[in-house]
């Protein structure tokens, strides 16, 4: 098994382009250690992206916010705004795992894993985040709820890695918020996860709003019927009902050992309002 | 495939070692540098017996491969007494026997110095949720809480 540590996009894409087995790219390792351990994937060639700048910093961009695809969780808890204007992005990220993996894991991983039940996923899905990609071809940029097609299936190509996500500028009033379910009160995998962010006027009326949902389908979902279902109302108890119906109409769950589907259709439903509820409540002060 | 040769900083001392590209950090610590310190207990970032800083930061060696450390500070259990003096954790750790079969208390020790060096003086619920990832399987929970909160105690005093 080889191992590089390039410090250009060039240099990476250059190995992954011509890598002639399985390769993998290192971020936090949380996940990629893990499957190694466990013989789920045997690499041929590891490509750690940690040296490469663009893939470590956190930076304001045309009015919103770039944030590298290897910037740790307890980096992003660390960082002295983003936690003000993406409240919902940062708490969902921390979500994942202890300490310990906060200390190493990372969005880009989270995302590139290609779980349904991926914390930061929704959260990222629901904000609008886009997904600087560089590939053999140059870079391009593809929203994130376009990354992942299924379990372990991304839409990238040979060669391509995630560089970096951009956040869009946030108006006065907006918001977002995460939740999800798990048995416990911490350190377990998402049984439903829903994310939603929002913008309101200043009468608290909703006029522009995203809601994403993972662990309900095969990949994560960015839920429109949803969104619409809150845009215009001020979240009372009919729009609320709407949100709710909404959602559970998009999910497709699977039983698993963590929940049954009609659990997790009850819980989507749950999660989602109280989410918008959150994030509503944010915006007020936003 | 030739091993990588890596030079990195343990515990304050330049060191180099020779590892294989699957070679945890743990791995290079315990068998290579005999540093032993580090326990192995999951091997997939659940337990944190292995806990060590790298970088001033909190993590799992298990989950951090030898080979990435090259150029980078690594902090591990052996580092925490100064010569033959305990660190106050350790102390306290040994005051109110937080400790059964102790598999698991250098992991605690790092995980609980890393802690207090952030948040000088923890709640009960702070310390609980910063150890989640480090646990006992002797189950001796608030004992070890005790003692953190009684080492920040010795460390405010100075």
């Amino acid at each position: 098994m080889r191992y590089e540590a390039p410090d250009t996009l060039e240099g990476a894409v250059a190995l992954l382009s011509g890598a002639p087995g399985e390769a993998r790219i290192l971020a936090g390792g949380t996940d990629l250690l893990v499957q190694m351990r466990a013989d789920v994937v045997e690499p041929a060639l590891i490509v750690d992206i940690k040296k490469i700048k663009e893939t470590r910093a956190v930076a304001e961009e045309k009015g919103g916010w770039r944030i590298g695809a290897a910037v740790t969780g307890s980096e992003l808890k660390e960082h002295p705004r983003l936690k003000q204007v993406w409240p919902g992005v940062i708490e969902a990220a921390n979500l994942i795992g202890s300490t310990q993996v906060q200390g190493r894991a990372t969005m880009g991983g989270n995302l590139c894993n290609g779980s349904p039940a991926a914390d930061s996923v929704p959260a990222l899905i629901a904000a609008g985040a886009v997904a600087t990609l560089a590939g053999p071809e140059g870079r391009r940029d593809l929203p994130v709820e376009d990354v992942m097609l299924g379990p372990r299936k991304l839409a990238l190509k040979k060669g391509e890695f995630v560089v970096s996500f951009l956040l869009p500028p946030r108006p006065p009033r907006s918001s977002d918020a995460y939740l999800r379910f798990i048995p416990r009160t911490e350190m377990d995998i998402a049984v439903v996860g829903a994310g939603v962010s929002l913008i309101a006027d200043a009468g608290g009326t909703i006029t522009a709003a995203r809601v994403s949902l993972g662990a309900v389908a095969a990949r994560v979902l960015l839920v429109p019927a949803a969104a619409q279902a809150i845009v215009g109302s001020r979240l009372d108890r009919p729009a609320q009902d709407r949100l709710e119906a909404a959602a559970r109409a998009a999910c497709a769950p699977i039983d698993d050992k963590r929940g049954t589907i009609d659990f997790r259709v009850q819980v989507a439903g749950v999660l989602t309002r109280r989410a918008a509820l959150i994030a509503l409540d944010r915006a007020r002060t936003a | 495939m030739a091993k990588h040769h890596i030079e990195a900083t343990v515990n304050g001392d330049a060191m180099e070692f020779l590892c294989e590209t699957e070679d945890t950090l743990l791995d290079v610590l315990r068998d290579t540098l005999q540093l032993t310190g580090s326990k192995e207990g999951c091997s997939s970032g659940d337990c944190g017996a292995c806990s060590v800083m790298l970088n001033g930061r909190l993590v799992c060696s298990c989950l951090v491969l030898g080979c990435e450390v090259a150029g980078h500070r690594v902090d591990t259990i052996e580092g925490v007494a100064k010569g033959q003096a305990l660190h106050p954790l350790q102390q306290k750790f040994l005051e109110h026997a937080a400790l059964q079969c102790g598999i698991c208390t250098p992991g605690f020790i790092v995980a609980s110095k890393a802690l207090l060096e952030k948040n000088p003086n923890p709640t009960d619920t702070e310390i609980r949720y910063w150890l989640a990832g480090n646990l006992c399987r002797c189950t001796g929970y608030d004992k070890i809480v005790t003692a953190v909160k009684d080492a920040a105690v010795a460390l405010r005093k100075g």
